[in-house]
């Protein structure tokens, strides 16, 4: 690791603005471009996938983004990596607004801040051996000189817990979560500051999904890179991260530190969601919980509700969320609740296991 | 909406499931032998499977990819194709042997005596055409009824599913559908010649959390209501403890534990359930350490021999001699409960599962 540390050295680190936070992400906002239905239909519409999207990320710390299909939360995820420039707002790493940065000027930023994809079938080029692969990622960023990247590149899979003799092989040789192991040895190779990791291990079975999991916090452990995990298993969330970020339609609904969300969230749809998940604790004797019906589906984001996004499905929705966009406010330390009416569930909302 | 009263989330109490159900047997597998054979080799995907389910009861099959838990389900449906796969053993469905059954009876028994729900609605639904047409269609095929009959019943169908203002809905198109509408428009198709035996593969694995719920509160309602026998095949043990009474724990094309889901997940006795069980992350107090099993699922190609999942236990050592590595256990009770039945040469499962393993789970 040494060795490297020097090589990137003398390339030149992102130099930090004082005072300012690892990631920071302000009112941003992605609006996709699509065609209305059918030959008449008139003029433009717009795709609201992320809009106005508030998150601070420290070095070290992961976070976690949760939410359920079209909520936007791979779309920020990409937002954050540039694979997408944003329609509005600012992405700020280490206090540089990156939101609307040329690639040329973005490569350095690219080598900080790196992305693991959720399908490791498809992430990976099907003709490149592991060696290319992860070699590419060392090469493209002139991570290490042409005679020390073997070197790395076993270095990097021995990491990951795969055999360094296996640089010759091809991805159709490994099992999923070897697969997702070539994913994160090549997200490594850039010694990122930051990880957007997009379900991660939600492809994978749950025996192999727990190996990638410790492998995740190894690293996360020894190397202190900051993450932000995304995924849809709330289970998999609290196992991995120090705060999650709740979404619905775009937008944050809810963040705050781990217990506190799980436990006294104050969010009608964060209260919700977690109230959905089945819990295994229940043959253990826990006794169930209620379950919150939430009626209907989500809207469109072409066409989202005025006011609180939630409105729509919400048994607390009264005039004003219709009127008055509730702003993500602080409710509790360090937990920000946007909604009009949040308050604490009167019952546990996660069943709790006795010790 | 701002109606005072309704200011209460609308809740569905998770009770206790009832033991419900006849003690007779509807769907019954006997020594099930699932083979494909393949260039590399006899690909053995089911080994010697054996269980049965009486009407009222579901049963969830749990297992990783490989597992032989859709491909079992498959024969169970005649849906193999014979000239690719080699089936032995009995399958009996009402008293009628699956098994060896021509295409032409099978289609007979397909939609009326069993339906299936995959886990894709996307790819079970045609297209073309609208989700009346092809509702009308799996119902006209069973029953010789005029069309107006046959969309009326499929309007019924798609508001028993849960369906808003289903009189339009019928005329449809799958894609003007969401995920969770369009995977209550497949239960409705499977259910509209209301089937005895139900299998749901992997049903809400693709859909969100909150939509599962709602499809998993709808298939126990309409269990009750038609009083069918459900398989229900899943690797979440959350889904499995909330929805099934049995469980068959699948690993390398055999059962390796069978019994009622409160003790099998409640106190399993084999260390691959053990390992599952290890692997979930908990919903509440202080995230433990996961304790993954080691290694990958075997090729189907070379299933090991003796346990096939010695080469991934840790207690391997604990049984005398080489009986893991030669012997291929039975699927027996190993402790003074009968009700129960596991695939492993250990002499105290039980004890070990106390002092061990429940001390470390998350």
């Amino acid at each position: 690791m040494t060795t490297t540390a020097n090589a990137r050295g003398e390339r030149g680190a992102i130099p930090r603005v004082e005072g300012a936070p690892l990631l920071q992400l302000e009112n941003l906002a992605m609006y996709f471009k699509t065609s209305g239905d059918g030959v008449l239909a008139r003029g433009t519409k717009w795709v609201q996938a992320v809009d106005g999207v508030d998150l601070t990320v420290n070095a070290g710390e992961t976070i976690g983004l949760v939410g359920e299909s079209g909520c936007g939360k791979s779309t920020t995820a990409r937002l954050i990596t540039r694979l997408l420039e944003p329609t509005r707002g600012s992405i700020k790493y280490q206090g540089h607004d990156i939101a609307h940065m040329s690639e040329r000027r973005l490569r350095p930023y690219r080598r900080e801040i790196q992305l693991i994809f959720q399908d490791p079938y498809s992430s990976l080029n099907p003709r490149h051996t592991v060696g290319t692969i992860v070699g590419t990622a060392l090469r493209t960023h002139g991570m290490v000189d042409k005679n020390r990247e073997l070197p790395r590149v076993q270095e990097l899979l021995e990491m990951v817990g795969l055999n360094p003799e296996h640089y010759n092989r091809y991805p159709h040789e490994f099992s999923g979560g070897q697969r997702q192991r070539i994913g994160i040895a090549r997200a490594l190779a850039t010694q990122p500051k930051i990880i957007v990791a997009d379900e991660p291990v939600s492809a994978l079975d749950v025996s192999i999904q727990a190996q990638v999991m410790n492998l995740l916090e190894n690293l996360r452990k020894e190397l202190g890179i900051a993450f932000v995990f995304i995924a849809h298993d709330l289970g998999v969330v609290r196992h991995f991260c120090d705060r999650v970020a709740v979404m619905y339609l775009g937008r944050v609904v809810e963040e705050g530190p781990r217990d506190a969300l799980y436990q006294k969230p104050q969010h009608p749809y964060t209260q919700a969601l977690l109230s959905a998940v089945p819990d295994i604790a229940v043959v253990r004797g826990v006794p169930p919980k209620n379950r919150i019906r939430l009626v209907g589906d989500v809207p469109s984001p072409v066409d989202p509700p005025s006011g609180c996004r939630f409105r729509t499905r919400c048994w607390k929705a009264e005039d004003i969320c219709a009127e008055v966009v509730p702003p993500l406010d602080e409710k509790a330390p360090a937990q920000r609740v946007a909604c009009h009416f949040a308050e604490p569930p009167t019952e546990s909302i996660v069943a709790e296991v006795p010790s | 909406m701002s109606d005072q009263t309704s200011r209460v989330p609308q809740t569905v109490t998770r009770t206790a499931r009832t033991r419900g159900g006849s003690e007779e047997a509807y769907l019954e597998v006997t020594d099930l032998q699932v083979q494909f054979p393949t260039a590399d080799g006899m690909v053995k995907a089911v080994q010697g499977l054996s269980y049965s389910l009486p009407l009222g009861r579901t049963l969830a099959i749990v297992g990783e990819s490989g597992s032989g838990k859709s491909v079992s389900s498959m024969a169970v449906m005649g849906l193999h194709d014979a000239k690719t796969a080699r089936i032995s053993g009995s399958i009996k469905v009402g008293g009628q042997q699956i098994v060896g059954m021509g295409e032409k009876d099978l289609e007979k028994f397909r939609g009326s005596g069993a339906a299936m729900i995959f886990q894709d609605p996307q790819s079970s639904l045609h297209p073309y055409f609208t989700i009346g047409d092809q509702i009308m269609e799996a119902y006209r095929a069973h029953h010789g009824v005029s069309k107006s009959k046959a969309r009326t019943r499929a309007i019924e169908m798609l508001d028993r599913v849960g369906i808003p203002n289903p009189k339009r809905r019928v005329g449809n198109y799958p894609h003007e559908f969401s995920g969770g509408m369009r995977q209550r428009a497949m239960i409705a198709m499977a259910l509209v010649n209301d089937p005895k035996l139900l299998i749901a593969d992997e049903p809400t694995t693709a859909l969100d959390v909150t939509v599962q719920a709602q499809i998993l509160d709808l298939i126990a309602d309409l269990q009750r209501d038609f009083g069918s026998a459900v398989v229900f095949i899943t690797h979440d043990l959350g889904v499995v403890a909330e929805i099934a009474d049995d469980i068959l724990v699948m690993y390398a094309g055999s059962a390796i534990e069978h019994g009622p889901v409160e003790k099998i997940l409640g106190t399993p006795l084999h260390p691959y359930t053990w390992g599952l069980l290890e692997s979930i992350p908990a919903l509440a107090g202080e995230p433990q350490p996961l304790h993954p099993i080691p290694g990958a699922p075997p090729s189907l190609l070379a299933v090991p021999t003796g346990c096939a999942f010695h080469p991934r236990c840790e207690f391997r050592s604990r049984v005398p001699g080489d009986r893991c590595t030669t012997l291929k256990p039975d699927l027996i009770p190993r402790t003074a409960d009968t009700g129960r039945a596991s695939r492993c040469h250990l002499k105290d499962p039980d004890q070990i599962f106390q002092t061990e393993i429940l001390p470390r789970l998350p």
